[in-house]
């Protein structure tokens, strides 16, 4: 009985350990797994508060259309800049204003999904001046104005569809470009899907930037054999003058690419002699084509966007442009297209490939001289893999994307499948280091690592999955960006955060570039939109038909006019408002009762205007939505509308007067 | 007197052009939502700095809104200094102890005069507060102080000389201690 009991017992225990043993594996399950820090990661990330982040990073906002601004190494989230996509929060893309901002070929739209940013350089560095970034949906490239974090222009891409390999810029951001991804038939018109082969182009755009303000202005575009031209990168030092673009579906597939697009070994990386195609612009070289698209610009002064549709522009096809197009074979549907700070080596990331393709700008320009090659298409010379080629990268893991480069001769690429980064020597091709990410990254990005100037202490590695990184949210949960510290010999983890929307790419610069440069309010007397209300006295309502002009002027704590009478049901009212305040972080909000419209946000110095048509009679109060001082809650006002046919006179006041 | 004391006074006459060129006064107000600072900055002929914003936080307790055009101190003050020196430089130049003696006697009695009228209007914007004001409190007053620090609800107020005040004080200084030597010197010989 003894020996019974014994047993028992002992099967107890067995019993609790293994329930223990199941429900710590059930717990640990549930939260994300990370290397083993050391210790001091947290110091590493943590910025005190008061204190500034080393740099800015700009992370696009992918399928949000909007690009974000986060200081690192905190991961602060600083700003979300609306670009492409409406933004009720502060009135993007519904005041008057703005609208223009949003304007295209195919008339107003809401959204689009933005993926690469790139700062602006001179001399390869980068400059801080401008972001631009692009629009992949409804083929556009933007501007922003790091002085005011606005969007400054966007232009829309004629003739091209996913416009994926943008806006990546020359040295001197003498162009910004921007590449076909699906290609479609230029000019766009009726054909048979599978015509694919004789009717579908794919194009590659050069849109010149001035140097001084940063207009932007359709160069030229090529119109090329119609592959998916997917990424980019120009050269620079020796290789300054020719751009690298990644090409895939070279089977000029049109239908199930996922198999059909994945037949040949190699597809191509694409160099384009940019300066030499730029003689034949002086020239007057090329076919202007009728093209139709937007160019909307946004003025500091009026504080409003115009939006104007162009109408043609400069094409040249490969025979218009010999020898200045290379094909480069580049195994197996290449993806990044990245040239390291030296400019001598331009890396191909093949998504299928067992290894990573180093070619030599050296070789390059040898294999043209001396015209080793494999036949052509449509004119366009296939330069030979090895005579091109410097070296192969074995092992670099699995679906290799993207390459960017630290300052000390090496090169990280950032691994799909095998969800991890991988650190290698430029110059020998040996992988010295490599390191998980959660979970299947996409681009990384050092500061300056596309550049000729690399500041190579973060590197960034954006991911697709979060699974169990954070918190759970139900089905839809957020993407993330690592933070790895690249000092050492080998990398480390410092922390992840979540992003907004789907960070694709992002460019990064030490913050005092651009933190130096920051405008803090709008001088009020330089104010010129053409609504402006310069001062309480000049506030006023005025009815021009059914349309009403209210022009407001907004100063803590209250508005000028606040008790308006006299509107009629079905009357455009136009809120124009002005802040007049000139100090800095103090904007004023408005916002109407029942207005089927966003609110406005409205900085100092700034004109807003804002359209309501009301409905039904009653009396609406509008209010200052931005908490401005301590008498926010009283920064208030009543708006009387009346019926059709009533003789309310058209009345404004504040204060008893 | 001395050549010496002579060229000392023609250099404090002449140091005062410079008051032309910078404030005299300065009020500074810090609070936590101004980490910046907020100040104004009194010239011999103008009050610079960051009015509006002052003038824009003021109206919640009723203050009058600061207008320099409207202060004719501003307008004559330029004259004043002119006169100052052109006299300084002619005691200097004639170097007689009379001249200087009367010349210090203007340089304090204006000196005074001026620091009361500033004080006076310290006073009227800070005690002739708008009834309606928004904020209002009991046995309040918002004088900044002529020098020296003073808390004003949320704002540390500050007012003290900038360049232009510390030249003038400190020319009147020399001016008194050239003045005191020369009759010290002078007396053994009367004697």
């Amino acid at each position: 009985m003894k020996n019974f009991s014994k047993i028992i017992n002992g099967l107890l225990m067995i019993l609790t350990a293994a329930v223990l043993l199941l429900s710590y594996e059930s717990c640990s399950k549930k939260e994300g797994k990370g290397p083993t820090l050391s210790g001091d990661e947290a110091s590493k990330v943590y910025v005190e508060p008061g204190k500034w982040d080393e740099f800015y990073y700009f992370i696009s906002g992918g399928f949000s259309g909007q690009l974000a601004a986060y200081g690192i190494p905190s991961g602060r989230l600083l700003k979300v800049i609306p670009v492409y996509s409406v933004n009720p929060e502060n009135g993007y893309g519904f005041t008057e204003e703005t609208k223009p901002m949003l304007n295209t070929s195919y008339g107003f739209i809401p959204w689009d999904d933005s993926h690469h940013s790139e700062l602006s350089q001179t001399d390869g560095i980068p400059d801080g001046r401008w972001v631009f970034i692009n629009g992949n949906n409804t083929p556009r490239i933007a501007r922003i104005d790091l002085k005011t974090f606005k969007t400054a222009e966007i232009i829309e891409i004629p003739n091209s569809s996913g416009n994926h390999s943008s806006p990546f810029i020359t040295p001197s951001t003498e162009y910004v470009i921007a590449g076909t991804r699906f290609s479609v038939p230029v000019e766009n018109r009726d054909v048979p899907i599978n015509s694919y082969k004789e009717n579908f182009r794919g194009t590659i755009s050069f849109i010149k930037v001035d140097k001084d303000k940063g207009d932007l202005s359709i160069a030229f575009q090529l119109i090329m054999p119609p592959y998916d031209y997917d990424l980019s990168h120009s050269g620079k030092g020796p290789s300054n003058g020719w751009f690298f673009f990644s090409c895939y579906n070279s089977e000029e597939s049109n239908t199930l690419l996922e198999v059909n697009a994945s037949q040949k070994d190699k597809d191509f990386i694409l160099a384009v002699n940019w300066k030499k195609i730029e003689e034949l612009v002086a020239q007057n070289k090329g076919t202007m084509m009728a093209s139709k698209y937007a160019h909307n610009k946004w003025n500091d002064e009026t504080h409003s966007a115009t939006s104007e549709i162009l109408t043609s522009t400069r094409t040249f096809k490969p025979a218009d442009v010999t020898g200045c197009l290379y094909y480069i074979p580049c195994p197996k549907s290449p993806h990044g297209a990245d040239v390291d700070p030296t400019g001598k080596y331009i890396v191909g990331g093949g998504k299928l490939a067992t290894v990573i393709p180093v070619f030599s700008f050296e070789k390059i320009q040898k294999a043209i001289e001396g015209n080793l090659t494999d036949g052509n298409v449509e004119g366009i010379p296939v330069l030979k893999y090895d005579a091109c080629l410097a070296g192969e990268v074995q092992n670099p893991g699995l679906g290799p994307l993207h390459t960017e480069f630290d300052d000390k001769g090496f090169a990280y690429t950032s691994a799909f499948v095998s969800s991890e980064i991988v650190k290698w020597n430029v110059e020998t091709r040996e992988v010295v280091d490599r390191m998980p990410v959660y979970y299947s990254v996409g681009h990384l990005t050092i500061p300056g690592g596309d550049s000729k100037k690399p500041w190579g202490k973060y590197l960034l590695s954006m991911n697709k999955m979060t699974k169990d990184r954070y918190l759970p949210t139900g089905p839809e949960l957020t993407q993330s960006a690592q933070l790895i510290d690249i000092t050492g010999d080998k990398m480390r983890l410092l922390s992840d955060f979540p992003t907004i929307g789907e960070p694709h790419y992002a460019q990064a610069i030490p913050a005092e570039l651009i933190s130096k440069n920051q405008v803090k309010i709008f001088n009020i007397e330089a104010n010129r939109n053409p609504y402006v209300t310069k001062s309480i006295a000049d506030a006023k309502v005025v009815r021009e038909g059914n349309d009403v002009h209210v022009y407001i002027a907004a100063i803590r704590s209250h508005f000028t006019p606040d008790n308006i009478e006299g509107i009629k049901i079905g009357d455009n009212v136009y809120f124009h408002m002005t802040n007049l305040e000139q100090d800095w972080d103090i904007p004023h909000g408005f916002s109407v009762m029942g207005m089927q419209n966003s609110e406005m946000l409205v900085m100092p110095g700034e004109t807003c205007s804002i359209k309501w048509i009301p409905d039904r009679p009653g009396i609406f109060p509008m209010y200052c939505t931005d908490f401005c001082s301590a008498l926010h809650q009283e920064m208030q006002g009543y708006i009387r509308v009346s019926s059709r046919d009533s003789n309310t006179p058209l009345t404004f006041s504040t204060g008893n007067k | 007197m001395k050549k010496t004391s002579g060229i000392l006074i023609l250099l404090v006459a002449l140091s005062f052009i410079t008051i032309y060129f910078v404030p005299v006064w300065s009020i500074s107000l810090d609070a936590p939502q101004y980490p910046e600072g907020l100040g104004m900055k009194i010239r011999i002929n103008e009050i610079s700095g960051d009015l509006k914003t002052i003038n824009g936080l003021n109206h919640y307790i009723g203050m009058k809104t600061i207008e320099p055009e409207s202060i004719t101190e501003l307008k004559i003050m330029p004259y004043i200094l002119g006169f100052i020196i052109i006299t300084g430089i002619a005691a200097g130049v004639i170097k007689k102890k009379s001249l200087l003696l009367a010349w210090i006697v203007m340089l304090i009695i204006i000196g005074s005069a001026g620091a009361y009228d500033f004080w006076t209007w310290e006073y009227d914007y800070g005690h002739n507060l708008d009834p309606k004001a928004a904020i209002k409190v009991p046995g309040m007053n918002y004088q900044p102080p002529l020098i020296g620090s003073k808390q004003l609800l949320n704002f540390t107020a500050e007012s003290y000389p900038d360049a232009g005040g510390i030249i003038l004080f400190a020319g009147g200084i020399i001016a008194v201690i050239v003045l005191l030597y020369e009759l010290k010197i002078s007396k053994p010989n009367n004697a």
